[in-house]
């Protein structure tokens, strides 16, 4: 077997700009090595800031955002493209190197048609009209995608977002290209679509024979479609392998962290008797659209315990929380707070209802104010619903920082200097400041790493053990269901088609929806995948 | 703290001398305002550096003073544009709904009329002092400060942080001066500055119209008008106050492209 990519000792820089320092150059690769043969897969995996991405993009001898390549070689078919020049990599980009990005939706010309963009390249590669728009055609039949014959005459907007993620793969696939970089393609998807695409990717791989590097911070993804597998952290390799190695017996802590990271089960609390939160019959809908976005949703909640609701993109599961915090006031129904019917909208509610009732949000950078300090934002609530004022609320903001296991430190800096995690830990300290009895979460660690969501769900777990706060978590991931949730209810097109403790909600009989959704949860082991297709063409073929 | 780039420096150091000679103008001009010391338009001269002007004053004086009363007029008429701009822009994304509908059509209104045209009207029938010079100008103007404090504001009342203040039960006061204002700073210093310099060609426009700053008293506009005879005859005396106009305008936007460029990497980093 030939070597198709090799890429040696590459450095890749950059110069930072951290907010009120002088810019400093930091490197962001440091001498990383890999070979890859000719129609393999190697999944690269590591957190955000491992440097997957721009290894990723340094395979097509580019660099993004400043990124600069600082040392090293790669070598395409023993080619060194860094010193190619740029007519060498014009011909050597979009052609013989193709890139999947992560959003479709953002990679995608809004204004033309969608078959225009899939040929491009081709067409740019010198072959004929006809000749590539019957390559797109049948690369669209591959994909699975509905009327491959027309799709491409839609634009953009016209399809779903797991359609334009295979179109965006067709169109990699399109030239005939020698290396696809897959940059995180189903991330941004739901799982029931994710798993579609996933499939579609890697049929199309094998069928091709094209070599791929596949990047990704999910490794129950990457044990789908790669052969073998390389773990990053911080620009450096930690370990890389054939994928039966790396997911069953990894040689480095690290990598086993990853391994397990997604497989924690949080015991139950039995069922409560009182509820805290009831909902009856919320029916709501946005001003101005005639659908209604919830449909008569009811549940109970119980005091120190936790609800998790599932659901995909689009189900209605944030907007329940906009109807229980009143910032949607629902048009049926009623929601009671510890017995007392809560008024719907917000300006009705008293400061009372206000303090116990507390939101995190997914995006903590957008969630805080960037210009004020943590000790500002986790202060503000203790003089606004308490009065606290000087050393008193400033013994409470380092208690309160203490209990989210930041130092006293971070009281004077800004939201710019914290990392991810701790910007998240910032939010949940300013929604305990008000003694909260009842936190909503939405989507809180879906847009933190596997490692930092964690920690955080763990520092979740021991605040309600502590302060006996309840929790109503919004999250689309399965995973973190297991890990936090006492009570479950899955939400589907703004119903909730299955509730009720745990243990019941996972175990069969399910119903149809329910169903697709546990199946569709990437597991951690080879084969998985062909398996759930192969089930399911068996029941549509049953049917 | 990053290096000043040339130009800004540059801006900087000709804004300083020209507010400088403003507040100095007292000690600094050789010869009263209005004070005939010489021939008419007499050439430049070791007694009177500038020459004099179409009745004999002294014109670097009547510059200096003029700068005097052009920079004074354009600093407070841009007060008075932001303090009316920026709190009802605020006050119409804030509130939303029918405040925002009534405020914005009466500005989009106010906005359909030419500026000038608008401020000659008002300005022909109303006693010209420079107090009514001050706020027409300053309210004509708010209606751009008003837009985009809006556009600013709704960009900034759409995120999380400004929602969790509502949802802690925070009334406008707070939301507006706590958690929009700072984080719209930027975007209105710059805008200050370009501000500024409008209204600087704004008075020197009506002065030059012969509705702006009434004689005695005069700015730049008002020294044009008077000397611009001068010019068929080969006299200078009439380009010397727009040299300084452009002058100031140029090193005044200078600064604020700067300032803008400075701040806009802080919001997100995207330049």
């Amino acid at each position: 077997m030939t070597d198709l990519l090799e890429i040696r000792n590459l450095k890749i820089g950059a110069t930072s700009y951290p907010p009120g320092e002088p810019p400093r150059e930091v490197t962001l690769v440091h001498g990383l090595s890999l070979t890859l043969a000719k129609g393999r897969v190697m999944g690269l995996i590591g957190e955000s800031g491992a440097g997957k991405s721009t290894i990723g993009l340094a395979a097509m001898a580019y660099g993004r955002g400043g990124a600069q390549i600082t040392g090293g070689e790669v070598l395409l078919n023993g080619i060194d493209i860094l010193q190619s020049g740029p007519a060498g990599l014009r011909a050597l980009r979009g052609k013989r190197v193709t890139y999947v990005a992560q959003s479709a939706a953002a990679a995608f010309n809004p204004s033309r048609r969608l078959m225009h963009q899939v040929i491009e390249t081709t067409l740019a590669a010198g072959v004929p009209l006809a000749e590539a728009e019957a390559r797109a055609v049948a690369l669209f039949r591959k994909l699975g995608l509905p009327n491959p014959e027309t799709i491409g005459r839609r634009y953009p907007h016209q399809v779903s977002g797991g359609q334009l993620q295979r179109v965006m793969t067709a169109m990699a696939l399109c030239p005939g290209p020698e290396l696809v970089v897959f940059d995180e393609p189903t991330t941004a998807l739901d799982v029931t679509t994710q798993i579609d695409v996933l499939a579609a990717i890697k049929e199309a791989i094998r069928d091709t024979g094209v070599a791929a590097l596949y990047i990704t911070h999910d490794l129950a993804v990457v044990a789908q479609v790669a052969d073998e597998i390389m773990v990053l952290r911080n620009g450096r390799m930690v370990e890389c392998g054939e994928t039966s190695q790396i997911i069953h017996s990894p040689r480095e802590a690290y990598t086993s962290d990853l391994v397990s990271v997604r497989q924690k089960d949080h015991p139950a609390k039995p069922p409560g008797t009182t509820a805290l939160l009831s909902i009856r019959g919320v029916t709501a809908r946005y001003p101005g659209v005639p659908v209604d976005v919830l449909k008569g949703i009811t549940l109970d909640l119980a005091p120190g315990q936790t609800l998790a609701v599932v659901g995909e993109s689009g189900s209605g599961k944030s907007t329940l929380a906009r109807a229980i915090t009143g910032l949607l006031p629902p048009s049926q129904g009623e929601i009671f707070f510890d017995g007392r019917a809560l008024p719907p909208k917000l300006a009705g509610r008293s400061p009372d209802d206000l303090r116990e009732l507390q939101m995190i949000y997914q995006m903590a950078d957008t969630a805080m104010n960037p210009r004020q300090t943590v000790g500002t934002i986790i202060g503000r609530p203790l003089q606004f619903y308490f009065g606290l004022r000087g050393a008193e609320k400033r013994k409470r903001i380092l208690e309160l920082l203490e209990e989210i296991e930041l130092g006293a430190g971070f009281a004077d800096r800004y939201p710019a200097e914290l990392s991810g995690g701790q910007k998240q830990r910032v939010c949940i300290a300013r929604a305990l400041a008000a003694k909260p009895r009842l936190i909503l979460c939405d989507e809180v660690t879906s847009a933190l790493d596997p490692l930092v969501a964690d920690g955080i769900l763990k520092l979740l777990l021991d605040l309600q053990r502590e302060e006996g706060v309840a929790y109503l978590f919004i999250t689309h991931d399965l995973a973190t269901v297991r890990a936090i949730a006492d009570q479950i209810a899955v939400m589907y097109r703004g119903k909730v088609v299955r509730s009720g403790p745990k243990a019941e909600v996972l175990a069969p009989p399910f119903d149809d929806y329910t169903d697709l959704l546990l199946s569709s949860a990437p597991e951690m082991r080879q084969g998985w995948l062909e398996e759930v297709i192969a089930h399911r063409k068996m029941a549509a073929g049953g049917n | 703290m990053t290096r000043i780039p040339i130009s800004a420096l540059l801006g900087l150091l000709f804004t300083a001398a020209f507010f400088l000679a403003a507040i100095l103008a007292p000690w600094l001009s050789p010869y009263g305002m209005a004070e005939v010391v010489g021939d008419v338009w007499e050439p430049m001269s070791p007694t009177h550096w500038l020459g004099t002007d179409s009745i004999g004053r002294d014109l670097l004086s009547r510059m200096i003073w003029g700068g005097r009363v052009t920079i004074f007029v354009a600093v407070c008429a841009t007060l008075i544009a932001f303090l009316t701009g920026v709190v009802l822009g605020f006050l119409a994304a804030v509130a939303g709904g029918w405040v925002d509908q009534a405020l914005s059509r009466l500005v989009d209104l106010m906005m359909s009329i030419p500026a000038l045209i608008f401020a000659l009207v008002i300005l022909s029938v109303m006693p010209t002092t420079l107090p009514i010079l001050i706020m027409v100008m300053g309210l004509i103007e708010s209606t751009r400060v008003f837009r985009l404090s809006r556009a600013v504001a709704i960009d900034i009342e759409v995120m999380d942080y400004v929602e969790a203040a509502r949802l802690r039960g925070e009334g406008n006061l707070w939301i507006i001066t706590r958690e929009i204002l700072p984080n719209a700073l930027s975007p209105l210093v710059a805008e200050a500055g370009l501000r500024f310099i409008f209204m600087v060609l704004f008075i020197s426009t009506l002065s030059f119209l012969g509705l702006g700053v009434q004689p005695p008293l005069a700015d730049w506009g008002g020294i044009v008008k008077e000397n611009k005879d001068g010019i068929v005859y080969g006299i200078p005396a009439a380009l010397l106050p727009a040299v300084a106009i452009a002058t100031l305008a140029i090193s005044v936007n200078l600064v604020a492209d700067w300032i803008l460029n400075r701040t806009s990497s802080l919001k997100g980093g995207r330049g």
